[in-house]
């Protein structure tokens, strides 16, 4: 395995007319990572993929995917990237087996040549694979279309939402899949929306209106929260919800399932003593059952912080 | 070459398992002969004529007689005088008039001059024409044998019709519903299958492919090739069959330039789809940008000769025109490339250019 790294991506921007898609992109993937992007829907993640794949042009800026100039070496990076779209991007009316060997041709080779690297995948469709693609669940378009992005063996895995209306169960097999193929040593590169995925990689961007917010390990950005964080139960959640925003040391306060995560603008109070103080104010509100702990940021908690801040840390 | 042969036969699975379109595709150009053989004809028969006969004699007679073994005509009545002929016309019964003058045998014999008079319909000015024609045929040859030779010497001109002596319409349709078949089938169906590939999103994961651009439409239009071939040999057999439509010429020269005249549509479908963002769009452009001039500015339904000037200079531009000159030279006259040669030149050049513009701005990324 060699120490270049696997995506390296330098000053990034490309425009759509006065929108800045990209604006300013700069990252590394390194050999074997699963780097994940995590941003809204809008925030320029699949402008940053295609640049990477080689369907779109950067305006400004560069970009080495494998060691090769994404527009310059195109044809031969073409061979060695696997590429699933954000959109099902698989023929409807061919069946499982049809779609994955016209993509294994397409890649001037076999399904059989690359029956190792499918295997975990295959199993999975293998039954299915007399079927019309179109005819498939949602989760299994997504493995279908895994697997043809991987049937030619390709040396970096880009995954555009793989996930993205996809059943929870689906899902975590999905990312299942993902970390072993990483495992293997393949680098991944994916984007989603959805925040509970973050975690899972070794490392991820948040990308919020072209920017790239910050980067890290999913634990190390859980860490540098920079403020106390408490989760607050009760009968009201609606209720309390407005009382805690009207707070006035409340930084912010998002609704979190079933509870309430509150921040406190203050860095210089002790965690009990600010939890007192705040059971004492909800009281008085009116709110007699509720239940406020401290607790450490989770990934989610980090990128709602990162992004009502809209700057890079 | 892998890469190739699977997208060939990607788009032949996609062909076969769209059968409704498969069977459009396959049964439109029968039912084009069969509705252009049957309804859209442009020769007459039975035209209802009235014959005004004031002295009914030998020679008349022999004139009405002819006009009634004609399967053209079908005499509706025989009048002394021409006075209602008007009303008739107007009530549509009949469509054509023959007022003879009197005393016709007589006249005859001492070799005067006789008038006669043929009115005709002329609402439809085209078949006005053709009715006023047969007529005339008609008189011309009962003149020529019932007038005595004067002086024992006579100039009789015979005039013929070559190729299509009997002015059947469907020597002159057949050839040009090939170009027809052939415009829709190859321009048509490339601009639709390469737009449908960018509207599913299915051409992102193609251009990311080491494939080329060029072998993706190479691939694509091959099927259509097939398809279009087939087409024209359904045309040509039931031409042959249920029409009589001669083949004259060679089958492989005429199956040859149906080849090139293949890949110059299919080339105009490619730069088509480089312009269309969506099926819509493709169909509408090959719709306007296509059907249109094959049907009505190259010589298939109207006579280029009757365009305005600058329709005529517009048709020079029509592939179809061109086209239409070598399938009826071949088919009808028996023409040979010898005769052709300019034509198939043009076609040839038209395709170089068009497949030089789609080739170029064939994308090799999105935008």
């Amino acid at each position: 395995m060699s120490l270049e790294p696997a995506v390296d991506a330098q000053g990034l921007v490309r425009r759509f007319g006065d929108d800045a898609a990209l604006d300013n992109v700069s990252l590394q993937v390194q050999p074997g990572e699963l780097y994940g992007v995590i941003g809204p829907d809008g925030s320029g993640k699949t402008t940053l993929f295609r640049v990477l794949v080689t369907l779109l042009l950067p305006d400004e800026g560069s970009a080495r995917v494998l060691g090769r100039d994404v527009v310059n070496d195109l044809w031969d990076l073409r061979a060695r990237v696997g590429y699933m779209p954000g959109r099902f991007s698989l023929y409807p009316d061919l069946s499982v087996a049809e779609n994955l060997g016209f993509f294994a041709s397409l890649f001037n080779t076999t399904v059989a040549a690359a029956r190792e690297t499918i295997a975990p995948i295959w199993v999975q469709l293998e039954q299915f694979s007399a079927r019309r693609a179109g005819a498939l669940s949602g989760g299994m378009k997504q493995k279908l279309a895994l697997c043809c992005a991987l049937v030619h063996r390709p040396e970096i895995l880009i995954l555009d939402e793989p996930t993205t209306g996809v059943d929870a169960v689906s899902r975590r097999e999905f990312w299942g899949l993902l970390r072993r193929l990483r495992d293997e040593g393949l680098p991944i590169v994916v984007s989603t929306p959805y925040m509970d995925e973050a975690g899972l990689c070794d490392r991820v961007s948040l990308m919020q209106d072209g920017k790239l917010l910050v980067t890290d390990r999913p634990a190390e950005i859980e860490r540098r929260y920079p403020l106390p964080l408490f989760a607050v139960r009760g009968d009201n959640v609606l209720g309390l919800l407005g009382a805690l925003r009207r707070f006035p040391h409340a930084a912010s306060v998002w609704p979190f399932g079933e509870s309430l995560h509150y921040t406190d603008a203050r860095t210089d109070s002790e965690p009990g003593m600010i939890a007192r103080e705040l059971s004492q104010y909800v009281e008085s509100a009116g709110f007699r059952e509720a239940s406020i702990q401290p607790i450490a940021a989770g990934i989610e908690d980090a990128f709602m912080w990162y992004m009502s801040q809209g700057q890079a840390a | 070459m892998k890469a190739f042969l699977g997208f060939v036969r990607k788009e032949t699975l996609h062909l076969l398992r769209d059968r409704q379109t498969l069977a459009i595709l396959l049964l439109l150009p029968l039912i084009q002969v069969l509705i252009f053989g049957f309804a859209v004809r442009t020769d007459v028969r039975k035209i209802p004529i009235a014959v005004v006969d004031p002295t009914p004699d030998i020679a008349t007679l022999e004139l009405r007689d002819r006009l009634a073994a004609s399967e053209r005509f079908h005499v509706v009545g025989v009048a002394s005088s021409s006075q209602n002929l008007e009303t008739q016309f107007r009530a549509g019964s009949i469509r054509q008039a023959l007022v003879l003058p009197s005393e016709v045998e007589r006249r005859l014999g001492r070799g005067d001059s006789l008038l006669i008079q043929l009115l005709t319909d002329g609402s439809d000015p085209n078949t006005g024409g053709i009715m006023q024609g047969y007529a005339t045929a008609v008189i011309h040859r009962w003149y020529g044998d019932a007038a005595p030779a004067q002086d024992g010497l006579r100039i009789e001109p015979t005039s013929r019709l070559r190729y299509n002596p009997t002015l059947e319409s469907s020597h002159l349709f057949v050839p040009g519903l090939v170009a027809f078949v052939l415009t829709i089938m190859s321009a048509m169906m490339t601009a639709i299958s390469i737009t449908r590939e960018k509207e599913t999103g299915t051409m992102e994961m193609l251009l990311v492919s080491p494939i080329r651009p060029a072998a993706i439409v190479v691939g694509k239009v091959i099927p259509y090739i097939v398809l279009g071939f087939s087409g024209v040999i359904l045309v040509l057999i039931a031409a042959r069959v249920v029409f009589q439509v001669p083949l004259r010429g060679s089958l492989t020269l005429l199956l040859a330039e149906c080849g090139l005249y293949i890949i110059t549509a299919l080339a105009l479908g490619i730069v088509i789809s480089t312009k269309a963002p969506t099926q819509r769009t493709a169909m509408i452009f090959a719709l306007a940008g296509l059907m249109m001039p094959t049907m009505l500015l190259s010589g298939f339904i109207f006579p280029l000769d009757s365009l305005p000037g600058w329709l005529q200079a517009i048709s020079f531009m029509v592939p179809a025109r061109w086209f239409l000159v070598v399938v009826r030279g071949i088919m009808i006259k028996g023409a040979g490339l010898a005769t052709l040669w300019q034509e198939t030149l043009v076609l040839l050049g038209m395709t170089a250019f068009f497949l030089l513009v789609g080739s170029r701005k064939l994308a090799i990324r999105l935008s």
